[in-house]
């Protein structure tokens, strides 16, 4: 539908919402969702604001091609500044929630100040109000989700809350929406609890309309499904087997982060794998892997719906964790699996649904437990001071810390604080595997350098969705390239980052790029968007939308020396695979990466540079 | 002259392994010394469409080199189909 060209402004510290026009010139420049979104933030907030403090907004964001046929349209993110970085947040969650907020005739909403009490945000079309919350705080999201849509007497309300991640600061909370999808990194969740924010409710009856040109978008809507439909990774691959069949691949190739990024390889990375999914338990005959499941509007469908094992410790006596729920995804199983050595996939399901049930982040969440498994190993952190033992592989730790950092108990508080806090807390910062003090996702750099440079220079901290060069590196999409050296990787890095930008600001999902380029996503913008979207525009767009995000981030205090990974990556060279020997050569890539991108050599956009971009 | 090597099959290809090699992706092969990849995926019929990343000790091995590329003793040849994740 185009944009909706209505934003929504909620005072949380006045209990105020008003309608206000959508700028449609910010709109021309930045696309919308994570683009037009970080655009009305940067305007609008201070760089050095403390992300935990009313004076940080918080914005969720409907790209112009959500909730319209386009497939994947569903997609919308939540913007603000991180609680666990202090750097540029923007998180990305698929599910129904975001369609439906542009059903109800949205474009987004510009959360800002606090509440003095929980409140809940319920849309219906234009009639919006604040309602009190104190029922449902102290509740799961799953609870939330459901004692909402039981007082609204509407099965159809689409729901996105935070659970008790976010309302007892977590640093790494999410926003789910759905029961199982999430905003989920940087601790976005956090930002939303510290608001007094429980949930936003949203029911809309008003459609897609708003399109330019209907017939002209739904031939190009077609003819990318039917791109998606061909393609064995988009119309097979990922139905099939999900993202987890990469758990094998990646741990073939020797850049599967195993035990804190000690190792690179997981003797059991086959037991959490894709194929191990499939298999029956011997258990009960039955297999992990329930169905496949789409969000809204998408024709790949990688979502996985699992039931987990009945008899398994973690929930014997736990009949509510019985019944078919999501997960595992990719990066759930490796950073609660082989990041911390345990390869007991019903452990690893489990501490993932208490994850999606309360609210956090599963990421930042493992290797924050695989950095407390190091410093347990190493004698910092004792038995006693953890409240149990938690060497490395023990999938009765795993559990019984996801419980301990939801209960808030012992242990627990230091869990909460995410790797890089924890690790400096007991002197051993370095022991943190991320960047910008955000945990890593499930490639090692030494065996995938371009990785490297990606989470080096990522604007939200170490992340895999803002360039994602392991499509080239590892899958060969576009092109293969080889993950080995660091020659070309600059430019590698830089072409992924800024298609993304544009991707992440149109509405639609990033795995699309399996199989669509820029190419196949501009027929759908021109003829849903006012204005002419040219290839030579959207590429603008995702450059100006990149380094807009940088200028925030250099704003709020980062510099070039943020732009580096830990030690270990540097100075610790794989021990098996075929990156046995090699370490990541980021200080080889970052100056050729600025140069590419026009910054100086601190790291900051030369004035031609802004000039090119209208920055 | 025979050597072992290990051959190892993923995703949807794994229909094509001995049924009992598929609870761990994996069989020991004894081939023939002069054995190419192109040659193992013929042995095994693996459909051409679906021979998609092959990885021998987990470095790929481009489409190019696969038919002239023989494998040695110990080594371990891994093929997927078209897949992708994040």
């Amino acid at each position: 539908m185009g944009w909706t060209r209505k934003i929504l402004r909620v005072d949380l510290s006045n209990g105020t919402c008003k309608s206000e026009p959508l700028n449609m010139e910010w709109a021309q420049q930045y696309l919308g969702q994570r683009g037009l979104a970080t655009k009305y933030f940067v305007e609008e907030v201070d760089p050095k604001v403390d992300p935990l403090a009313p004076a940080n907004k918080m914005i969720m964001a409907t790209g112009p091609l959500t909730g319209t046929p386009a497939s994947t349209g569903g997609r919308y993110s939540v913007i603000t500044k991180g609680a666990l970085t202090g750097a540029i947040a923007c998180s990305n969650s698929g599910g129904y929630f975001g369609a439906e907020l542009k059903f109800a005739g949205w474009d987004m909403i510009i959360f800002e100040g606090k509440s003095a009490k929980p409140v809940y945000l319920s849309i219906e079309d234009d009639k919006v109000e604040l309602r009190d919350a104190a029922h449902l705080w102290g509740k799961t999201v799953w609870q939330t989700e459901e004692i909402i849509k039981k007082s609204h007497q509407d099965p159809q309300v689409r729901v996105c809350s935070i659970g008790r991640a976010g309302e007892n600061g977590v640093m790494y909370a999410c926003i789910v929406n759905d029961l199982h999808r999430a905003a989920g990194r940087s601790g976005v969740g956090t930002v939303m609890g510290s608001k007094n924010l429980k949930a936003v409710a949203v029911r809309g009856t008003k459609g897609a309309g708003a399109i330019k040109n209907p017939k002209a978008f739904m031939l190009a809507a077609a003819a990318a499904k039917k791109v998606l439909a061909d393609n064995a990774v988009t119309g097979q691959g990922l139905p099939t087997y999900g993202t987890q069949v990469l758990m094998n691949v990646i741990n073939e190739m020797g850049a599967l982060p195993t035990r804190n990024h000690r190792d690179v390889q997981f003797e059991d990375a086959r037991k959490i794998s894709a194929e191990a999914m499939h298999e029956k338990r011997p258990t009960d005959g039955k297999a992990h892997l329930v169905t496949n499941a789409a969000c809204f509007g998408c024709t790949i469908a990688c979502g996985r719906i699992s039931k987990i094992d009945e008899t398994h410790f973690s929930v014997v006596n736990k009949p509510q964790y019985w019944g078919a729920s999501g997960g595992l995804e990719y990066e759930a199983a490796w950073a609660l699996g082989a990041a911390n050595g345990v390869g007991d996939l019903e452990a690893l399901q489990y501490a993932n649904l208490i994850c999606n049930e309360d609210g956090f982040d599963p990421i930042t969440f493992g290797a924050t437990v695989a950095a407390a498994m190091e410093l347990y190993d190493l004698g910092i952190l004792t038995k006693e001071q953890i409240g149990l033992e938690a060497p490395f592989g023990s999938a009765q730790a795993l559990v019984a810390l996801a419980e301990m950092l939801i209960s808030g108990e012992g242990f627990g508080k230091d869990l909460a604080l995410g790797s890089a806090r924890m690790c400096a807390k007991y002197g051993r910062p370095e022991l943190s595997m991320g960047v910008k003090k955000q945990e890593f996702p499930a490639y090692d750099s030494r065996g995938i350098q371009g990785m490297g440079l990606a989470y080096a220079t990522s604007n939200r901290g170490a992340c895999h969705l803002r360039g994602y060069t392991v499509a080239s590196e590892v899958l060969g999409i576009p092109v293969k390239t080889d993950p080995l050296v660091t020659e070309g990787k600059a430019d590698l890095v830089k072409a992924f980052q800024d298609a993304t930008s544009v991707f992440d600001s149109a509405g639609v999902c990033v795995f699309t790029t399996f199989a669509w380029t820029l190419a196949d996503l501009q027929p759908q913008l021109d003829a849903a968007c006012d204005g002419d979207w040219t290839m030579e525009k959207l590429a603008l767009v995702g450059e100006r939308i990149w380094n807009m995000e940088r200028l925030f981030n250099n704003a709020a205090g980062f510099t070039a020396k943020d732009d580096d990974l830990p030690p270990r990556l540097k100075t610790e060279p794989a021990k098996t695979g075929p990156a046995k020997g090699l370490v990541n050569g980021i200080d080889k890539m970052r100056p050729e990466y600025y140069k590419v991108r026009g910054w100086n050599p601190e790291g900051v956009p030369s004035k031609e540079t802004l000039s090119r971009l209208g920055l | 002259m025979l050597m072992k090597i290990t051959f190892k099959l993923f995703a949807t290809l794994q229909d094509y392994l001995p049924a009992e090699a598929k609870k761990t992706n994996a069989v020991g092969l004894e081939v023939a010394d002069t054995t190419t990849v192109a040659q193992l995926i013929e042995r095994f019929s693996l459909p051409q469409k679906l021979v998609h990343l092959v990885l021998i000790d987990g470095a790929f091995v481009p489409p190019a080199e696969r038919a002239a590329r023989t494998l040695r003793e110990g080594e371990t040849l891994a093929i997927w189909p078209p897949v992708a994740g994040g």
